[in-house]
């Protein structure tokens, strides 16, 4: 996927001035928050399951090549196989030659970040096979070459009158004049549509949420049926699934759905939580032939013993996306590559490089809504910080900005004058203001005045107040 | 070449080659005794009042619940169903014992096949090998006797469950399947699934609706065999 992340301030002017994208951010923006949050006051041990959450992956991390041999052996004694790819190049190819292999003319595919992260489908068009994307809102996608906005509720940036207009466009072989009374008659031509993409089938590509080491398993979930219906009918399986997604032991694997869930959808479980291990046996009536697991690093393994390993935690849940305000205003397309919103800010620099995405990780207010809603308690804020010391450091920061911090530096370095410019200065801001209150333009910052106005300060700096406050106290 | 290079990264991440062996063996201890996390207290009740949480939660996913105190009132349950549903007397079934040996045949009306389902079967009949109280879930292990696809391709699913086989936490259900349906040193069953509901999907405009490509109707039909469980 090209990455349009140096781009982002012009996306984000652009989402913001997009009436439909904002129609759908204003009905999204409060129901996410809403049901996890009901979800977990519904289950009072949920904090301590986060803490859990965490140690398990932490155990893991610090054992993934233990826990990725033991996997990867186990999945080829239950008859699969196993493909280790470095690159996402590596990866589209044994994907490709999977297919070739199959004589695969259409593939079914579940909902996979990873397989965005490569690329998937332009590569197998490429090649004459047809991917045929089964999510509802993937498959919505698909029809309209749109990427997804957000990494569980892809096309929720869509609305009615999109889905009604891209199913009349593509589905031409229905009546022209047909109505869509409600939702679920859309739903109900996908459905239909799909049910013969799943039964034509040679090949079904899935994600995978969970790659479970003692027993060689792969897991998904989903609401839908897709990816079950993807992974059971077609003779051939491929997983897509990246190196962090391991965990030890079934019961591991069980204590992180607890917290997966509620806090994706704020269900207090998925409908489908389905475990695969290899392909079909003996005596089995149903299941697909070949069972194959495409292990991508693709960066991954580059993060560890840094100070982004604990990003490796994530879970792919989207509560940090569904809780920044930042996300919440501009959409997920702004930010330009795979992953959007909080977790995407500190993944992607790891991923494409910072120096394609610079201004993701400065896409913040540092709220810290994502660190404080995370299942797995990964720092975003501090990562996002680190993220911008690098790209400080590497001199990717604009002119106007260094100089600002240069000068910021000077007086922060000399306490003395600090405080005398500051005083100075809210002294005068403070007279300025008084009559107001506030003020709605600022020379040199017109861009912050254009969105906000700045509350007049009453003539007194924190560090004087701060001084009398604790004169009195001690007083 | 792919796997030492990724293995090879790893582990200059973690600043070390590859495990000793003293710790490899820590780990394979751990691997063996799978240990358990924190259960959460909601499904440590007694008998009675975990059906009633199955039960509810069950019926809070929107799937729908028939008891019966027997198994011989399964067919007529079943018949009674898919007429109040305007559905056809017919489903494909799973081949399994605790399934063949209901007294279909009280219901001379219903037309069964059985094996795996396919595309036009309207109805599908599940054997249930276990249900989770915590949060309303059915354990649907694949096989021979209990095929994948009737999961999945029907509009309508019946789970024929009893109640002797629901356990509070998903952990006590994988520790039936472990003691049942793994061999000694041996595989998972290819296939299991967990499933909380009938299908569903969020996609357009954040709204819920029912039946996106799995079945639209989860009816479970539970058998009150267990007599500690009757209120």
């Amino acid at each position: 996927m090209l990455a349009t992340s140096p781009a982002f301030k012009q996306n984000a002017a652009h989402a913001m001035a997009d009436a439909g994208l904002q129609k759908a951010l204003a009905r999204t923006r409060p129901q996410f928050p809403a049901k996890r949050a009901a979800a977990v006051a519904n289950l009072p041990e949920f904090e301590q399951l986060r803490e859990i959450g965490k140690q398990i992956k932490n155990h893991t991390l610090t054992n993934l090549d233990f826990y990725l041999e033991t996997f990867a052996a186990n999945v080829e004694r239950a008859g699969g196989h196993v493909h280790w790819c470095s690159t996402a190049d590596d990866a589209r190819a044994a994907v490709l030659n999977i297919c070739q292999q199959a004589g695969a003319r259409t593939v079914t595919k579940g909902k996979s970040m990873i397989s965005e992260e490569l690329g998937i489908n332009q590569h197998l068009e490429a090649h004459d096979i047809t991917p045929v994307e089964t999510d509802l809102g993937e498959y919505i996608l698909q029809l309209r070459d749109e990427p997804p906005s957000h990494i569980i509720a892809p096309a929720f940036h869509l609305n009615r009158e999109d889905w009604e207009a891209s199913f009349r466009k593509s589905h031409t072989d229905l009546p022209a004049d047909r109505v869509f009374h409600e939702r679920r008659d859309i739903l109900t031509e996908a459905r239909t549509r799909l049910r013969e993409k799943f039964l034509a089938a040679d090949v079904g590509i899935t994600g995978a949420n969970f790659l479970i080491a003692e027993t060689g398993t792969s897991v998904i979930v989903t609401n839908e049926g897709n990816g079950d219906l993807t992974q059971t009918l077609p003779r051939v399986h491929i997983v897509l699934a990246s190196i962090e997604k391991t965990v030890p032991t079934l019961e591991d694997t069980i204590s992180l759905l607890r917290l997966l869930a509620r806090s994706a959808t704020g269900q207090d479980f998925s409908v489908y939580t389905t475990f695969s291990t290899g392909p079909r046996r003996a005596d089995d009536v149903d299941g697909p032939a070949e069972y194959h697991v495409i292990l991508l690093d693709n960066g991954r393994s580059a993060m560890m013993g840094t100070e982004f390993q604990d990003m490796l935690r994530c879970i792919r849940c989207a509560a940090c996306l569904n809780h920044c305000p930042v996300y919440s205003t501009v959409g997920g397309h702004s930010y330009g590559w795979v992953y959007p919103g909080p977790m995407g800010s500190v993944l992607t620099p790891a991923l494409i490089g910072v120096d394609q995405s610079a201004l993701l990780p400065n896409a913040s207010t540092f709220c810290g809504k994502c660190e404080s809603v995370c299942p797995m308690k990964i720092p975003l804020p501090g990562m996002m910080r680190h993220w911008r010391e690098k790209e400080f450091e590497r001199h990717l920061t604009p002119a106007t900005v260094r100089s600002g911090l240069a000068v910021w530096a000077w007086f922060a370095r000399r306490p003395a004058v600090y405080r005398l410019a500051t005083r100075a200065g809210m002294w005068t801001l403070g007279l300025l203001g008084r009559k107001k209150g506030k003020f709605t333009k600022l020379p040199l910052a017109g861009g912050w005045t254009e969105g906000r106005d700045l509350p007049a300060p009453e003539g007194e700096t924190f560090f004087a107040r701060y001084a009398r406050e604790q004169r009195a106290g001690r007083a | 070449m792919s796997k030492e290079q990724i293995l090879g990264a790893i582990r200059r991440g973690l600043r070390r080659g590859p495990l000793p062996e003293d710790q490899a063996m820590a780990l394979r201890a751990r691997l063996a005794a799978h240990p358990r996390h924190l259960i959460p207290a909601r499904s440590r009740l007694p008998r009675p009042d975990q059906i009633l949480l199955f039960v509810r939660n069950l019926e809070k996913e929107f799937a729908t619940v028939a008891r019966v105190p027997e198994a011989d009132a399964v067919p007529g349950v079943v018949a009674d169903y898919l007429a109040a549903q305007n559905l056809p007397p017919s489903f494909a079934m799973a081949p399994h014992p605790e399934l063949q040996a209901l007294p279909w045949d009280s219901r001379p009306l219903l037309t069964r096949r059985e094996g795996r389902a396919e595309a036009s079967d309207q109805v599908t009949v599940q054997h249930g090998y276990a249900g989770i109280a915590e949060t309303g879930t059915l354990m649907l292990p694949g096989g021979p006797r209990r095929p994948t696809t009737l999961n999945l391709l029907s509009e309508t699913e019946i789970v024929v469950l009893r109640a002797s086989r629901v356990v509070g936490a998903y952990e006590e259900a994988f520790d039936l399947l472990r003691a049942e349906l793994v061999p000694a040193g041996g595989m998972l069953p290819r296939n299991v699934m967990l499933v909380t509901g009938p299908s569903r999907s969020a996609d357009i405009e954040s709204t819920l609706e029912l039946g996106a490509h799995g079945p639209r109707r989860l009816h479970v039909v539970l058998i009150d065999d267990d007599s500690a469980a009757l209120a």
